[in-house]
């Protein structure tokens, strides 16, 4: 690589050609402020928060899309810079509904922490303020234009990092707005609920749809039995909320705090999660050997799920039947527990504690009603379930470690796999090999099916069967490509994992939000860090697969007799509808 | 089932496949939707949202890009014109004159705002760059006609002008 000597603040440099005066500052420990640059998804020079002077070019320049070049000289804190960007950021203001102690985003807003590190204590222009309807129509994001900063994080991330595209700045100057196409709402377009916009908005203007007292109500309720189950991804990151490092586990004290909550039985999703990949493997067998639709993709993704519905109707029949684990617990909860412990399924509540958006718009499909009841009656993120922990007042760090209830709190290091991009292809191979060889896999680690890369790919030798090729994306754009790719016939995969939000559910729409200037702070991409704790959690576990968990064990011999018999095929698998992608072109019934 | 663009009626056909047309001739081209954009409005008038989504699905770029260029730029319109195009000029020369005044009574007196066409579909309101007439500012054109050196008072006369007439 090229390097450059360059001189920052009197510092004198030297940095790899080709970065910014904004990546190169951070290299000598100063850091300029951003709010629209985000790394790896924005970079347009829209706010000029960063404002920075170089020597001889003129005017102040934008240090996040400014590259660095040999000889330059920058000041990055002078009079006229400090002013310059706290003009900025009461410019922002002057239009913007000062509703903090009210807001979402109260202490925890890039805009917030702008005005008070540049002590903004007046706003000097008055502004005539725009006002435009907010957006609660979906069930899983809530949009308010009016607290939107114009950053296009979010239009970048929904259609470089997603595919997907709803997001555009629409109209110009004051009348601007970043909005779905003809400002229509986001129930009535291909949005697919992942929540990546979400997680990227430094400012409140994009939010999940609270559901925290729908939840506070069930166990207010002394009628209601109410249950909870945990994500995998979830304990990987609730931490964060609490002041522990990225990559922290807490697996123990979320037990011990959902406990405190009041739930009636703390239950686990890597439960059903073991389940999937059961009833998924043998799936992939049944079609590899019976000749049937190939390849077969995961399905426990609903982002994806519903992405394919709009994108990809020709591939539905490649998803795997598997409902997700989610609504297989929600299923099992009200008939094979309810059943077990003698409650009335009509009065059991099941909750789920997701790293999700989507999630919350996957409960309510209506196919998934397969217990005579909603599968599931409450979906939270990771957020949802920080706040809740913090209206009640715990002091997270000092609870105890605690273990799930059983049996349906029992799981095996496989199931928490599902957590990170390849974990549920890591987790089938596992089970599947097993069982087609019927020897004992030494290394369980499929190591080519982690990290982060786009789309990654693996050939594994399954004797007598023969050889199976994997494929896993993560990230819409990357099915996209993925998917094109099997379509053009280039390439024959026998099954393909996909999920919707890059990283997988550790980068999920619902997980604790890191802001701009984390990410840029972090030494390694925060997902890989939260799939680390994930990857050790497992490492350390007696069961690592699927097909060794007793609870699972006992769940066939009780209830459902074999994987994909006739009670699974009636409470754990279901179907898809292909949806147009835009309403005005669907074919008239 | 599945693709989204079986769209029913004959004369609907014709207009899916002009776009067809235009969006062929541009194949493989940098930059060039604006141009297309440009040609469908041409032949069609304006462009709706089936339009749009169309030309996104054909292009294989997101709806909210096109609408985006749509909405950013006055050339491009989502409704249909009206019988009457009236352009009122918003030069300096113009608007010195008083030309905002006289677009606040257009606005008025159709009850419609700028870019918009009347219900009936008989005026569209435009507001455009120096027409190189300054000498008459403040000055606007109906259909192409110049009329110059307006007050507000007579905005409601040129209106009345073109109201019936086809
Ligand atoms: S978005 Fe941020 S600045 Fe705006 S009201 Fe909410 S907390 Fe306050
Ligand atoms: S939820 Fe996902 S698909 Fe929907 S607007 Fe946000 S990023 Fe785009
Ligand atoms: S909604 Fe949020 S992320 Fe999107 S442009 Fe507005 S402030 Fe930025
Ligand atoms: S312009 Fe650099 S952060 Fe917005
Ligand atoms: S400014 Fe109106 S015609 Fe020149």
């Amino acid at each position: 690589m090229e390097m450059v000597n360059i001189t920052i603040d009197g510092q004198k440099l030297q940095v790899p050609e080709g970065i910014t005066v904004l990546e190169a500052a951070r290299t000598a420990g100063i850091k300029i402020p951003t709010l629209c640059y985000l790394k790896e998804i924005n970079k347009i020079g829209a706010c000029r928060v960063c404002l920075v002077e170089v020597e001889r070019a003129r005017g102040l320049q934008a240090s996040c899309v400014y590259p660095v070049a040999e000889g330059i000289v920058v000041r990055t804190n002078t009079p006229a810079i400090r002013e310059a960007r706290k003009a900025v950021v009461e410019l922002i203001l002057s239009n913007h509904p000062m509703e903090c102690l009210t807001c979402e985003r109260n202490t925890n807003c890039e805009l917030q922490a702008l005005a008070k590190q540049f002590g903004i204590t007046d706003i000097r222009f008055q502004g005539e303020n725009t006002e435009f309807p907010k957006d609660t129509s979906s069930p899983a994001i809530v949009r308010n234009p009016d607290k939107c900063v114009l950053c296009r994080r979010c239009v970048s991330v929904c259609n470089q990092i997603q595919g997907v595209g709803v997001l555009g700045t629409t109209e110009r100057g004051f009348k601007s707005i970043v909005a779905p196409p003809f400002e229509h709402l986001l129930s009535e377009v291909d949005c697919v609920y992942c929540g990546q916009c979400v997680n990227v908005c430094p400012v409140g203007a994009l939010t999940e749809k609270d559901d925290t007292q729908l939840v506070w109500d069930a166990i207010n309720d002394p009628d209601k039995y109410v249950v909870v189950q945990t994500a995998p991804a979830v304990r990987a990151a609730l931490g964060e909320e609490f002041g522990y490092p990225v990559g922290t586990s807490v697996t123990g004290k979320m037990a011990a705090a959902l406990r405190r909550l009041g739930f009636d039985k703390v239950f686990d999703t890597d439960f059903t999660a073991d389940l999937t990949i059961l009833e998924e493997g043998n799936e992939l067998l049944a079609r590899v050997k019976e000749g049937g639709k190939l390849p077969l993709i995961t399905s426990c993704s609903p982002g994806w799920v519903k992405f394919c519905e709009h994108n990809y109707p020709e591939f539905l029949e490649n998803l795997s039947t598997a409902k997700s684990p989610q609504q297989m617990f929600g299923a099992l909860a009200k008939t094979y527990y309810a059943q077990k412990i003698g409650v009335d399924p009509a009065k059991i509540f099941s909750v789920s504690i997701m790293p999700c958006t989507a999630k919350k718009f996957e409960r309510q499909r209506p196919e998934l009603r397969d217990s005579g009841f909603a599968d599931v009656d409450a979906v939270l993120t990771t957020r949802e379930l920080a706040k809740m922990i913090k209206v009640a007042g715990m002091d997270f760090a000092a609870l105890p470690e605690e273990k799930f209830d059983e049996p349906m709190g029992i799981s095996t290091g496989a199931a928490l796999l599902f957590g990170a991009t390849g974990g549920v292809m890591e987790a089938a191979l596992r089970t599947v090999y097993e069982v087609v060889t019927g020897k004992t896999l030494q290394d369980l680690d499929f190591v080519a099916v982690r990290g982060l890369e786009g789309v990654k790919e693996a050939s594994v030798d399954l004797p007598p069967l023969g050889t199976v090729k994997v494929a896993v994306a993560h990230g819409l754009a990357n099915a996209r490509k993925l998917l094109n790719k099997v379509k053009a016939g280039e390439a024959d995969y026998q099954f393909i994992e996909i999920m919707a939000c890059p990283g997988g559910c550790v980068g999920g729409g619902g997980q604790p939000l890191v802001s701009g200037p984390e990410r840029m702070a972090l030494e390694k991409d925060y997902r890989a860090l939260r799939a680390k704790a994930i990857y050790a959690e497992d490492a350390g576990m007696p069961l690592r697969k699927s097909h060794e968990n007793p609870a699972v064990q006992a769940l066939y011999e009780e209830y459902l007799v074999k994987p994909l018999g006739e009670k699974s095929h009636h409470l754990l698998h279901t179907h898809y509808t292909a949806r147009p992608k835009y309403q005005i072109l669907a074919p008239k019934e | 089932m599945g693709c989204a663009c079986q769209c029913g009626s004959g004369q609907k056909e014709d207009k899916f496949e002009f776009i067809d047309r235009v969006i062929e001739r541009y194949k493989g081209q940098e930059g060039s939707m604006i141009p297309i954009l440009h040609s469908i409005q041409q032949k069609l008038g304006y462009l709706p949202e089936d339009v749009q989504a169309y030309i996104a699905e054909k292009m294989e770029v997101p709806l909210s890009e096109i609408y985006g260029i749509v909405s950013f730029y006055t050339l491009f319109s989502t409704q249909p014109k009206g019988k009457h195009k009236i352009s009122v000029c918003m030069g300096t020369a113009c608007y010195v004159r008083g030309a905002g005044l006289i677009l606040d009574e257009l606005e008025k007196e159709l009850g419609i705002r700028v870019g918009e066409t009347t219900k009936d579909g008989s005026f569209t309101l435009e507001a455009c760059r120096c027409l190189g007439a300054c000498g008459l500012a403040p000055v606007l054109t109906v259909d192409g006609r110049v009329h110059g050196r307006l007050t507000v008072d007579e905005v409601d006369q040129v209106i009345a002008e073109y109201k019936d007439k086809e």
